[in-house]
């Protein structure tokens, strides 16, 4: 047997979650106040975590890096939340958002997890609205839906183009409550830097104070990551320049699993890039392939004429341009998922029709949208005959209502007016399935260490669909830790406080102090960023979406031989006792040229294609489904957990098989 | 794309920790592209000061998509500097030109001291919060059903506008009274406009202002300039409402 428990609860799948939590032990009240929890992040999973563990009666202490809680890059998501609420009636229901996500995630997500997400969601938008979040209405005063990519029903609750926003927000209100009441010790501008672990279970964190510098050690009876994914292993992605693997990778080095680390999301969405200084890449959300048309021209003549500035994209006829989602999926056209969207982009511009000097990107024209919208606001307004001129103006306030924010950020950032040329756009970095192993009650394979949000691995198998990570953050937060981890805690009513003097502290602490004391001493000659960028480069080129054996075994190796350099040449200015930005990149970039190594190491073992994980040795070869990914479920249906053995190459293989009891395992069509 | 790009005079404020005297600065950046972003710019600054071994400018940011509300320079003695409706990260180069000389500044207020180069101290913004910035809700999960209180579009999109503050600080910074009222009327009329706010509404206005005049924050005389400058357009109605709901509460 597997050293893996998942821990699932026996029963049917649709009493799991009830009967689990009818029989889990509870902590007392008076006792809850003599536990400390730890909470690495203040995202949506963090955030609400933190809130909801305080308002239970625990001593939580959370930490963040940033200068306030409200800014965790949960904060960026644009789009949506999912919730099976069926208020449009379209035939949704638990199940159906159950299915979609297992699905969607092309069969490599844990059953039973799934399930529980779906089962919890619609608490979600009950609880965000009690908390005051202003989630989008119809004139009637109810709330409004939206739908996103990959399914068939409107089950996408928003707050314009800011709901990650607005949900952060919301558990950053509950959180401020009990800081208030005392209840949650706020540490912004802090580092997790290691967990402590005594007697095998997770007792404690050491923590850098990025004003300061001072290294400071922090105990509690429970260790709660909630620290966000790991695009920026890729340098360029659409999270924000601090996220980072650091809390997620120290845990595991001691001893947490990492699963699946492979599994990324590139979003097809993204405003291309424009030049090597280029810092991060911004995502165009997903709704607008409600209404923009994705393309490329036909002729490679015209790629030629449009890159060299002697040809507009506006001057090509209909029948010069290749819709070619259209083309290749009839049946969802522009709404395939993203891992779908990303790779027929890709290989459009593969094969030279990418429309911008860099030959990476592609249109995504509404044109067609103003066009649609403008006739029918005429006819609304009882205009007859209306001029070209008109239609097109009634049009674009449309489209302006809907998408308004995006297309002012698309000209800001590119300098071209969106309503009158199709937006160039091309996939992107943006979010991570893999991530640190959990089993049912969100526990690692370290007593006491619990992940949580995107640090976590559970959801979303090889592929998620839009909208569904921040219902996965708050479900874990306000919904599903609370009460598992309080079945560990009722064991620990007796222990007293967790002393910090212990050897378990010291010896922590001192390989911190060691590491930034040989950052600070080391005499380099290359900034964090050089290697950060390469690092990226071999990441984009050789792990990103698409993947063959001879590209991943040279990836291993040249993180290898890169890591090396890193620790030889980098050069870290300042001090460590201050604030010193290029410090804290540098222990970031380590842990990523470690991750980075593993990352590659795990894409090769998977000799399979599915979701975002593109293997070209695994691609149909005849029939209808010609050159789409696949899947092997005989001999890939499994989780791949890995164990930290001192190097990322040497890291050993642990499988959790998946079970696939209430869904039939099929290949995923979208023609 | 060397030789098209600017050649620019940057003039920073350097300041080595809270308790140092800061002073201006003089850089210089060849080749910068118009497509470049400012804090890009700065990146290349940076990149510059280090192969050079001098100490890298600090200053905040992390999403770089104008919504985190992390970045906050004061560029040619404008917060988010000469764009309008944007964030310092969303601020291009293409609003600059070729031999310009730039001033770069940290937010500056009483209630904002400098931690280090550009980088400020905005915890008083966090303790406003924490006086009364919530609903005192639970997490339980059995609240009840979304739906069961309609709201209408118009107020749920009112609440939304004032919900959209990214807590930079940038109206602060431009206030010649450094008063925080559009940050505190965002808030507090995002709940005043939500029947789910009601209950609480009178503790929540007295409790925040109190907060807010305890951090040192200035007051308010109308100049307007912080919806100016605000790169959410915040409008100066959220400050008429919250005074509004200030009477409201002192009369009860
Ligand atoms: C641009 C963009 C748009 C998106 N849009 C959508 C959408 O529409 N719908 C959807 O469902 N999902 C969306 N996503 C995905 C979703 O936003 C994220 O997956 C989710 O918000 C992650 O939440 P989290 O709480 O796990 O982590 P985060 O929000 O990233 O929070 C991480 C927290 O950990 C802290 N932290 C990290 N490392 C450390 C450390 N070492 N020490 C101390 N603290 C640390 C940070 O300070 C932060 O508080 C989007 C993502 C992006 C990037
Ligand atoms: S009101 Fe505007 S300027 Fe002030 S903190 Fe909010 S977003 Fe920034
Ligand atoms: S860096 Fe987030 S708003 Fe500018």
């Amino acid at each position: 047997m597997s050293v893996l428990d998942s821990k699932v609860p026996k029963g049917p799948i649709k009493d799991k979650w009830t009967s689990y939590k009818d029989k889990i032990n509870l902590v007392n009240p008076a006792n809850k106040r003599n536990i400390d929890i730890i909470v690495v992040g203040t995202g949506l999973a963090g955030g609400s975590a933190a809130a909801t563990l305080a308002e239970l009666g625990y001593n939580v202490k959370a930490f963040a890096y940033q200068d306030s809680p409200r800014r965790a890059h949960s904060i960026a998501a644009q789009g949506g939340i999912n919730a099976a609420k069926n208020y449009m009636g379209d035939g949704d229901s638990v199940y159906r958002l159950f299915y979609d996500t297992v699905k969607g995630g092309d069969y490599r997500s844990r059953e039973a997890n799934v399930y529980r997400l779906a089962e919890v969601s619609a608490n979600i938008i009950d609880q965000c609205v009690a908390q005051g979040v202003p989630f989008a209405r119809d004139y009637g005063g109810l709330l409004d839906n939206r739908s996103f990519g990959g399914v068939l029903v409107s089950r996408t609750f928003y707050a314009k183009g800011q709901t990650g926003q607005q949900l952060l927000l919301g558990a950053y209100s509950a959180m401020n409550r009990q800081i208030a009441r005392g209840k949650i010790q706020m540490y912004n501008r802090h580092e997790m830097l290691d967990v402590v672990i005594v007697d095998e279970k997770a007792r404690g964190i050491i923590a850098r104070n990025l004003i300061t510098g001072e290294i400071e050690r922090h105990s509690a009876h429970a260790v709660v990551v909630g620290s966000g994914g790991y695009g920026n292993v890729y340098f360029l992605s659409t999270n924000a320049m601090g996220s980072n693997a650091t809390a997620a990778w120290k845990i595991h080095k001691k001893g947490a699993f990492f699963a699946n680390p492979c599994y990324t999301q590139i979003h097809p969405t993204c405003i291309p890039r424009s030049g090597d200084y280029q810092s991060k890449l911004t995502l165009m959300s997903e709704s607008l392939r409600n209404d923009g048309r994705i393309w490329v021209p036909k002729n490679l003549e015209d790629v030629k004429a449009i890159r060299e500035g002697r040809k507009k994209p506006t001057d090509l006829s209909e029948d010069e341009r290749d819709y070619y989602l259209e083309r290749r999926y009839p049946a969802f056209g522009n709404l395939v998922p993203r891992d779908v969207a990303s790779r027929a982009a890709k290989e459009r511009c593969d094969a030279g029709y990418g429309v911008n000097a860099t030959g990476e990107a592609v249109y995504l024209d509404f044109a067609s949208a103003i066009e649609r919208y403008g006739k029918e606001q005429a006819k609304i307004q009882g205009i007859d005959n209306p001029s070209k001129a008109k239609i097109t103006e009634l049009g674009e306030k449309i489209v302006e209502a809907k998408y308004g924010n995006l297309f002012q950020m698309y000209e800001k950032i590119v300098d071209d007016n969106p309503y009158k040329t199709p937006m160039m756009i091309y996939p992107a970095v943006h979010y991570t399935m893999g991530g640190v192993w959990v089993d049912y009650n969100l526990m690692t394979t370290v007593p006491g260490l619990y992940c949580i949000g995107e640090a976590n691995f559970s959801d979303h198998g090889a592929n998620r669909l839009g909208a569904s990570a921040l219902m996965q953050g708050l479900a874990d937060g306000y919904f599903v830790l609370p009460y598992t981890i309080g079945d560990y805690l009722s064991e620990d009513i007796r222990t007293g406080a967790i002393p910090t003097d212990s050897k378990e502290f010291d010896e922590a602490e001192k390989s911190v102090k060691d590491r930034i004391d040989f950052f600070m001493n080391n005499k380099g000659s290359k900034s964090v960023d050089y290697f950060h960028k390469r690092l990226g480069k071999i990441m984009w080129d050789k792990a990103g979406m698409s993947r063959n054996e001879k590209g991943l075994k040279e990836a291993m190796s040249e993180i290898k031989a890169l890591r090396e350099e890193f620790w030889k040449d980098v050069k870290v200015p300042g001090s460590a006792n201050e604030m010193n930005p290029e410090l804290e990149k540098a222990g970031r970039v380590a842990d990523f040229l470690e991750l980075g190594e593993l990352f590659a190491k795990d894409a090769l073992m998977r000799e399979e294609s599915c979701g975002g994980h593109f293997r070209e040795e695994s691609a149909e070869e005849s029939g209808p489904q010609k050159g789409e990914a696949k899947r092997d479920d005989k001999n890939f249906a499994f989780v791949a957990a890995w164990e930290y053995k001192g190097e990322p190459g040497d890291a050993v293989l642990h499988k959790e098989e998946l079970e696939f009891k209430d869904i039939e395992l099929k290949q995923r069509s979208y023609k | 794309m060397s030789g098209k790009g600017m050649n620019l005079t940057l003039k920073i404020w350097r300041q080595k920790d809270a308790q140092s005297k800061g002073k201006m600065q003089t850089y210089k950046v060849n080749d910068i592209s118009e497509h470049m972003s400012f804090l890009e710019m700065m990146d290349v600054l940076n990149e510059q000061l280090i192969a050079e071994g001098d100490e890298p400018v600090a200053f905040d940011h992390d999403c770089r998509e104008g919504i985190c509300g992390m970045c906050s320079l004061y560029i040619n003695g404008e917060a988010h500097g000469p764009d309008r409706g944007v964030t310092t990260c969303q601020l291009h180069m293409r609003m600059f030109n070729d031999g310009d000389t730039i001033y770069i500044e940290p937010f500056r207020a009483a209630a904002f001291p400098v931690i280090k180069d550009l980088v400020v101290d905005r915890s008083a913004f966090e303790r406003i919060q924490q006086a009364g910035g919530y609903i005192s809700v639970n997490t339980s999960g059995n609240t009840q059903d979304a739906n069961a209180i309609p709201i209408s579009k118009h107020a749920a999109d009112e609440a939304m506008d004032a919900a959209t503050c990214i807590g930079c600080g940038a109206c602060v910074a431009t206030c010649k009274n450094s008063s925080a009222m559009l940050f505190v009327g965002a808030k507090v009329s995002q709940y005043a406009l939500l029947p789910q706010g009601q209950i609480e509404a009178a503790d929540r206005v007295k409790n925040m202002v109190a907060q807010m005049d305890l951090e040192g924050f200035g007051n308010c005389t109308n100049t307007g300039a912080c919806e100016i400058e605000c790169p959410k357009g915040i409008s100066l109605d959220n400050i008429a409402r919250m005074n509004r709901e200030l009477i409201k509460a002192s009369v009860k």
